[in-house]
């Protein structure tokens, strides 16, 4: 095994389109930013898949434990009243 | 038909297109990793479409034949190439030096032809503009991280400037042809494009710290049809089911 | 194993007899990690090492369109072994380090790879038989547990889709056109059939995975039931290009609503498999040389983006 540096992991995030959320489309290695989103433009667009990239280093990502997803999310779960149907009306009633 | 001017300056400008796109498609599946390779392979399929957009409209001007036939089924001297593009992928600085060189030209070039009174050319030149414009920004980057990166990539890039730099002089060598389609509206002005080359160059040397040689200007006369010796191998390939088993379709 | 893992490693079946999908940062048994770098990357080396028998042709494609589209399946592969590629890396381990396996031997490929392609009516029995029997693999994956692999296969197959079109494709040009040219598809069938059915796997009760692939749902059909079926779909995709299998014992089976089919030269299968294959050296050797000849490319733009990055530091000093 070499001991050369490796080029670093990026998260690509793509817009398929204006109106649209950039959303996950995967990975990639680039010495830099410049090259990550070339890289991202030649990997995950090859197919018109999108009008605008993101790219950000993997490192930089903080992210939730999956051991805390009990305390983290499921207290939500009873929350019910920040759900329309939660409120019952008359079916009768109209643009409400 | 090489009497025709459109048509013999349409081989000339499909033709560097179509050797420079065979010597990237060598590279595919040997670059130096995965996101290089399917960069380049890129690059190669856009020089490969282009071909097929100048050599459709050959053909219609011809009056016979396909794209097909204008690309595989001619002989050497027939081929109007200039030299650079025929310069083998010795190494890596090789091929983005190489790409630098031709997509510091290829950009006003596409611009120019965008203008062009001719409404096909204008048309293949409005789409090849964009594709240009993002080889230029690719093949630059790359020069800056060879020409800056580490003592073996700046001698390694040094050495390809050397070796490649001279070949560039024939790309700006107005030819019988070019210099008709230019008067005619129809083709590029090259001492204007000449002029963008070197500002474009010299800046990108600039930031990789590399210098252009001194050496006098390759004897190169691709455009009127005599190549290296490298164009022989290349057209061995190129043309080989041709050859190996004429007039079928494939 | 401590009680503590017994409870967790049992609470992860039944995650994954849920169908619930594992993700990267989620408990799972050690097996189960190393399973999966082993398959998601096995599966990344056949397509980096496969882009070779295909590559090999680009640059005598005989058309245009044969070669943009030759040059974009080739392409494909490429991206596709990137994102499997990524998908391991998410277990824990570099590409780098996944590279390092495949040069050394230790990794394996898909062995087809390592038959040689010597026709162009190659690249239409590839595309047909060797990307038909891969699909059939692929879309069975996409609903695998492990979700990073999951994802890459859904990508893949949207992607491989014009894959094995642009190979029937070239077949049929091939059948429909002189005799010469029908000889030369013949030919390919005959030389990447039997190979093409190797692709599966050995035979279910001589293959030590299938069970717990199974039970992790890294499998959802074994190699005996996909071989099954992809004789079935494939055959009468022969007839129609008026191409014989060579395969003398092939019938329909009325009773079974299956082809019976004859035996494979499994000895063939093992010792290609254990790199006596016509082409395993050259494979693993372009791999080699393509990797030995980037390291000083990918030294220089790591070296290069330090340097800036010190450049840009000493400013903001």
């Amino acid at each position: 095994m070499s001991d050369k540096k490796q080029w670093p992991i990026w998260e690509v995030f793509i817009r398929s389109k204006n109106g649209l959320e950039h959303r996950h489309a995967g990975s990639l290695h680039a010495s830099d930013a410049e090259m990550a989103l070339e890289n991202a433009r030649d990997v995950y667009t090859r197919r018109q898949e999108g009008v605008s990239i993101w790219v950000v280093e993997s490192k930089h990502i903080h992210a939730t434990n999956p051991e805390e997803a009990g305390e983290l999310f499921e207290p939500a779960a009873d929350k019910v009243y920040r759900h329309p149907t939660f409120y019952v009306l008359p079916d009768e009633l109209k643009h409400i | 038909m090489l009497n025709n001017s459109l048509y013999r300056y349409l081989l000339l400008l499909g033709d560097n297109s179509l050797i420079l796109g065979h010597r990237l498609s060598e590279l595919c599946g040997h670059g130096p990793n995965l996101e290089t390779d399917i960069a380049l392979t890129n690059h190669s399929l856009d020089l490969f479409g282009q071909v097929r957009s100048y050599f459709q409209y050959a053909a219609k001007i011809a009056g016979e034949g396909t794209e097909d036939s204008v690309a595989f089924l001619r002989y050497e001297k027939d081929y109007l190439n200039v030299h650079l593009v025929e310069q083998p992928n010795t190494d890596f600085a090789h091929v983005i030096c190489r790409q630098f060189l031709w997509d510091a030209y290829h950009l006003p070039l596409m611009k120019a032809l965008m203008k062009s009174k001719d409404e096909t050319l204008a048309a293949i030149g409005a789409k090849g503009e964009k594709e240009a414009a993002y080889h230029l920004r690719f093949s630059s980057e790359w020069m800056k991280r060879l020409g800056d990166g580490t003592e073996e990539s700046h001698k390694r890039l040094q050495s390809a400037l050397d070796h490649l730099y001279r070949y560039s002089y024939e790309l700006f060598k107005e030819s019988e042809v070019e210099k008709e389609m230019k008067e005619k509206g129809i083709g590029a002005d090259l001492g204007k494009i000449l002029e963008e080359w070197k500002k474009t160059t010299e800046d990108i040397f600039r930031s990789s710290n590399v210098s252009p040689s001194d050496d006098p200007p390759a004897i190169a006369k691709g455009k009127q049809g005599f190549h290296t010796e490298h164009m022989g191998f290349i057209l061995a390939q190129i043309q080989y089911m041709q050859r190996a088993y004429p007039d079928m379709q494939w | 194993m401590t009680q503590k893992e017994i409870n967790l490693e049992e609470q992860f079946q039944a995650r994954i007899d849920r169908d619930e999908s594992i993700e990267a940062k989620d408990w799972m048994p050690e097996k189960y990690r190393k399973t999966h770098i082993r398959q998601i990357s096995q599966h990344a080396h056949s397509e980096i090492v496969g882009m070779l028998p295909e590559g090999n042709w680009i640059t005598r494609a005989p058309s245009l369109r044969r070669k943009v589209a030759l040059l974009a399946k080739v392409q494909d592969e490429a991206g596709h072994g990137l994102y499997l590629y990524s998908a391991a890396e998410t277990l824990g381990i570099t590409r780098d380090e996944l590279t390092e396996q495949l040069h050394s031997g230790k990794a394996k490929y898909s062995s087809i790879f390592n038959y040689p392609a010597l026709t162009w009516a190659d690249m239409g029995a590839i595309g047909w038989l060797v990307d038909g029997a891969a699909i059939m693999n692929q879309v069975m994956l996409t609903r695998t547990s492990y979700g990073p692999y999951a994802r890459a296969m859904v990508r893949i197959c949207k992607e491989e889709s014009f894959h094995q079109r642009q190979g029937y494709e070239i077949m049929l040009t091939l059948c429909k056109g002189t005799a010469l040219q029908k000889e030369l598809a013949q030919d390919a069938l005959n030389r990447f059939w039997w190979p093409s059915l190797m692709m599966f796997g050995p035979k279910d009760d001589e293959s030590p995975n299938t069970e717990q692939s199974v039970k992790w749902k890294i499998k959802r059909k074994t190699n005996d039931e996909l071989r099954q079926q992809f004789v079935d779909q494939t055959v009468p995709q022969a007839e129609f290009l008026g191409l014989t299998v060579p395969d003398p014992a092939l019938k329909w089976n009325e009773e079974r609503g299956h082809y019976d089919f004859g035996d494979i030269d499994w000895d063939e299968f093992w010792q290609v498999v254990k790199g006596h294959g016509p082409c395993n050296k050259e494979r693993i050797d372009a791999r080699v040389k393509a990797w030995e000849e980037g390291e000083w490319v990918r030294d220089a733009a790591v070296t290069h983006a330090e340097k800036k990055d010190s450049r840009t530091e000493q400013k903001v000093a």
